[in-house]
């Protein structure tokens, strides 16, 4: 829906100098241009290390964001909430919204019903992003929580499991 | 895999530590780590992870390490806290930070909730062996790793492993301590957080 180009020169503008990681088809994509615009990724094991490692470097002076797919947002619950809501660190994230587009690789893809009730749980304010032409949603609402100093989330449509 | 170990006394251990600490090092403390830190004293560079989410420790540790790479840091985890985040020592080696300092504190059992055994403690395993930590850091790549079994060597040996080039993995057998707690905060979390990095810029 959105280039590698176009995220990092969002990335670049806002001032974010690492994209902690654990890639998805469409996420793993922006990967070379994120790189390119010298921004630091960091790939780490599993989701609920990327909250942790976020919060070390926003406690460290740095301005991450976490890159995730909804799937990795079900595995992130604690450390996130100890993240966001214990210490209030104001970490932004871009979930991949897997099978919302298409479901011919899952049908049924019980992410569909569970992602953005775990985002309401969570108590993160999100938008949700489902048309090439809402990038400048994605930038405004990036925008917006790092000048408030809050947590916040796109939700990224994709196709593909 | 290696015998049970017999251990230090925790408290000691991490006295020695705070005694040899340079003003300028980050500590990260988790869990009874925690708890046992606190009573020794307050450094406005330390980050007492409490409330933590368990085992995220050592994550924290390595954003810090690379946000600050003019410090050292050192992140005082439990075996139990290990186990819940192995993964983390990979994503560590993948970056490789050369002033992150991982003490892993291992009594073999989750302390704080009574004293059940971990699953990677010699009691809480079938075989009555013990996981080899060591090896699983030298396999996720730690370049220094180290071991103490008692006091007497750590007092001797620390000043290498917080000298050693990192990333750093350093066990040391300790003994549960009988009816221990779990650690209380010591105040508001958002103003420590707002405190630490002040300190970060200022210290």
């Amino acid at each position: 829906m959105f280039s590698g180009e176009q995220v990092a020169s969002l990335f670049a503008r806002c001032g974010i100098t690492h994209v902690v990681t654990v890639p998805d088809s469409t996420l793993g994509a922006w990967e070379p241009a994120i790189q390119a615009a010298g921004i630091r990724l960091m790939r780490v094991c599993r989701e609920g290390e990327a909250w942790a490692v976020a919060g070390g470097l926003y406690l460290g002076g740095a301005k991450p964001v976490v890159v995730i797919q909804c799937t990795g947002l079900f595995e992130s619950g604690d450390s996130l909430r100890n993240i966001l809501h214990d210490w209030k660190l104001p970490i932004f994230s871009v979930i991949g919204y897997r099978s919302y587009l298409n479901q011919e690789t899952l049908p049924g893809d019980t992410t569909l019903v569970f992602t953005e009730p775990t985002l309401e749980a969570w108590q993160i304010d999100y938008r949700l992003l489902t048309e090439p032409g809402q990038f400048e949603d994605f930038a405004q609402h990036l925008e917006r929580c790092m000048a408030e100093g809050k947590a916040g989330a796109v939700l990224l449509a994709e196709g593909k499991a | 895999m290696s015998a049970a170990p017999v251990g230090m006394p925790l408290r000691e251990a991490l006295a020695t530590l705070r005694a040899e600490r340079s003003d300028g090092d980050v500590v990260v403390s988790a869990m009874g780590a925690a708890r046992e830190w606190m009573t020794l004293g307050t450094h406005p560079l330390d980050w007492v992870f409490v409330p933590s989410s368990m085992g995220q420790a050592t994550s924290l540790g390595l954003g810090l390490a690379l946000a600050q790479p003019q410090r050292r840091v050192i992140v005082l985890n439990g075996d139990g806290s290990t186990l819940m985040n192995l993964g983390s020592l990979v994503t560590i080696t993948a970056e490789q930070p050369a002033n992150l300092v991982i003490v892993t504190l291992d009594n073999g059992v989750y302390e704080i909730t009574g004293a059940q055994p971990t699953p990677g403690g010699a009691t809480g395993r079938k075989a009555g062996d013990r996981v080899d930590y060591l090896g699983v850091a030298r396999a996720c790549g730690f370049s220094s790793v180290f071991h103490f079994t008692a006091l007497a060597e750590w007092k001797v040996g620390l000043r290498g492993v917080l000298d050693a080039t990192g990333p750093t993995f350093a066990l040391l057998d300790v003994a549960p301590v009988p009816g221990a707690r779990g650690p209380r905060s010591p105040g508001p979390t958002g103003e420590r957080a707002r405190a630490f990095m002040a300190a970060l810029k200022r210290e």
